[in-house]
């Protein structure tokens, strides 16, 4: 007769300190990240928060009022504020262009695609991607010059990147039927991206190019920091003039500008889910 | 004798039947889009000016070689380091600022809504946190490091204050959404049956939404470092900087260095929070 006990052997849970442990050693890398961090950065809480602090800070937010409301002043905003608005719009309407002619090469279009083009492609999608906006746009300057133009094409780089990898994996998880019922007939690979592939991912791509509308028009609200327009660049020049009324009026036309960007594509996103 | 008309076969249409359309469109397109052109002075061919095709073709040329010299990679790296430092340290912050307001403004967490609307107050408190919240993240992290860079001085401690804040908002909403769009059960017996907010939370809410909170966080830890390095262009130290620097100095070298470090950094923070999210599942 096998010897077996009546009931399972009762199982001790896992040891909490265990080298094999996975998330011990997460958890420790982790503690050990945010403490050096902390310590590495000197930084100046004690300053921070002591009453002096306290005190410029409170007169730095007191200077904000009244917001310079001079109908001068507020025709300048205006101005910075269609600026701002046109650069996010245009390059991002760029960028869902560039994107687009980027995503084809980079993307496997059908089973038995070489697609000798995809790695090269994603390499540079990913290039343009980790440049952020403002370091595109403090390179662009020196070859566009001051103004809006260096924010537009800034916003275009960098939006191109993160827009081409999405429509790519938008364009290689389509459904592949359709594609290939038209392959089938011999119709050749740009009528089939056309009339196949496209309609198909058409939604999601409106979609994700509305969404990074909403992340441009705060990065065009800010570009303008090193001098590439819009409302950054009046926002630069008054703080550092220390013209704190005006600073108040620009910062509540960047956060009306953004919460109408956000609501209006919450919209229409919303209407196209429907 | 007659010969038989073969029966007319519908032919199919050799071109796109809605062409038309699409051009038109097309066009109409581009028409609208014609003020966009005009307010961001939207001029190509300024960058095929002779003058300025030689300030480029300058500054690109000066990227090559990339400095490379030994005193030059320690700095970029010390550099690289705090910024991922100030990254971390302004995620750990915007916990901070995050959890109790996301805990306040939860309607999951809510006793007086069990048996169907929420009572006045608790209504406007949460409201008054959400619009709070709103507020933070609506302020672009640059604003805020112009802010403290007026108050603390230069240096990384407005950084880190400027991306807790931002991404504080930022977490806090959205760790609102992710509660609340969760299982809803095992919260609600237990606030019905007489357990606190906290155990309700802490039993209930967090099991169920842990790992999608924990890889939203990740993916904001590598959008902070993306902005750590903006940062540094009004002042917070770190690779941004640097940079700025470089840059001022037309020092194209420089400069193709550390774009080639950021490139690396970022891509190896993209690797580490992807690593991290199919761990956690």
């Amino acid at each position: 007769m096998k010897d077996e006990a009546a009931n399972l052997p009762y199982r001790l849970p896992p040891r909490v300190f265990d080298a094999r442990c996975k998330a011990c050693w997460f958890s420790l890398g982790l503690v050990a990240l945010v403490v050096a961090s902390f310590w590495s950065l000197d930084l100046q809480w004690g300053q921070f928060f002591s009453a002096e602090a306290a005190r410029s800070m409170a007169r730095f937010v007191g200077e904000f009022f009244p917001p310079d409301l001079s109908a001068p002043f507020l025709h300048k905003v205006l101005v910075g504020s269609v600026e701002t608005m046109a650069m996010s719009l245009l390059g991002t309407l760029l960028a869902a262009a560039l994107g687009l002619l980027l995503a084809v090469p980079a993307s496997r279009l059908h089973e038995g695609d070489a697609a000798w083009a995809r790695a090269p492609t994603r390499l540079v999608l990913n290039a343009l991607r980790s440049i952020p906006e403002l370091v595109w746009a403090a390179l662009l300057l020196i070859s566009a010059g001051l103004g809006p133009f260096a924010g537009t094409l800034a916003l275009a780089f960098h939006t191109t990147g993160v827009l081409g990898r999405l429509f790519a994996e938008a364009i290689e998880n389509a459904p592949a039927g359709p594609g290939f019922a038209l392959r089938a007939q011999g119709v050749g690979p740009l009528r089939v991206l056309l009339f196949a592939t496209l309609p198909q991912v058409l939604p999601q791509l409106v979609s994700y190019t509305l969404y990074r509308w909403e992340n441009n028009i705060r990065a065009a609200a800010v570009l303008g920091v090193v001098g590439a327009g819009g409302l950054g660049q009046l926002l630069a020049f008054h703080m550092g003039l220390f013209h704190m009324n005006k600073t108040a009026t620009l910062l509540g036309a960047m956060l009306l500008l953004v919460a109408a960007v956000d609501l209006l594509s919450y919209a229409l996103r919303r209407r196209m889910m429907r | 004798m007659n010969t038989i008309a073969a029966p007319a076969r519908p032919v199919p249409p050799a071109r796109d039947p809605a062409w038309l359309g699409r051009v038109f469109w097309l066009g109409a397109g581009l028409v609208l889009l014609w003020p966009l052109f005009v307010a961001t002075e939207f001029r190509p061919w300024v960058l095929f000016e002779p003058a300025n095709v030689k300030i480029s073709a300058q500054f690109i040329g000066s990227f090559f070689p990339p400095v490379l010299n030994p005193e030059f990679l320690l700095m970029v790296a010390k550099e690289t380091w705090r910024t991922v430092a100030i990254a971390t340290a302004g995620i750990v912050l915007a916990l901070g600022v995050a959890v109790p307001l996301t805990l306040l403004s939860t309607r999951s967490l809510s006793i007086s809504a069990l048996p169907g609307r929420m009572a006045r107050l608790p209504f406007v408190l949460r409201q008054a946190v959400r619009g709070l919240l709103i507020v933070l993240r609506s302020v672009p992290e640059l604003v805020w490091a112009l802010v403290f860079v007026r108050v603390v001085g230069l240096g990384p401690t407005a950084g880190v204050l400027a991306i807790a804040l931002t991404y504080g908002g930022m977490l806090g909403k959205v760790y609102g959404e992710i509660l609340e769009s969760g299982e809803q059960q095992p919260t609600e017996t237990l606030l019905r049956n007489g357990a606190g907010r906290l155990q309700a939370f802490f039993y209930g809410l967090l099991p169920g939404n842990a790992a999608e909170l924990t890889s939203y966080t990740v993916y904001r830890w590598e959008c902070a470092i993306r902005s750590s390095v903006v940062l540094g262009f009004v002042g917070a130290g770190g690779l941004g900087q640097q940079m700025d620097n470089s840059m001022k100095m037309f020092n194209g070298g420089e400069v193709a260095t550390m774009l080639l470090v950021f490139i690396a950094l970022v891509a190896l923070a993209d690797r580490t929070s992807g690593w991290l999210r199919r761990a956690l599942g």
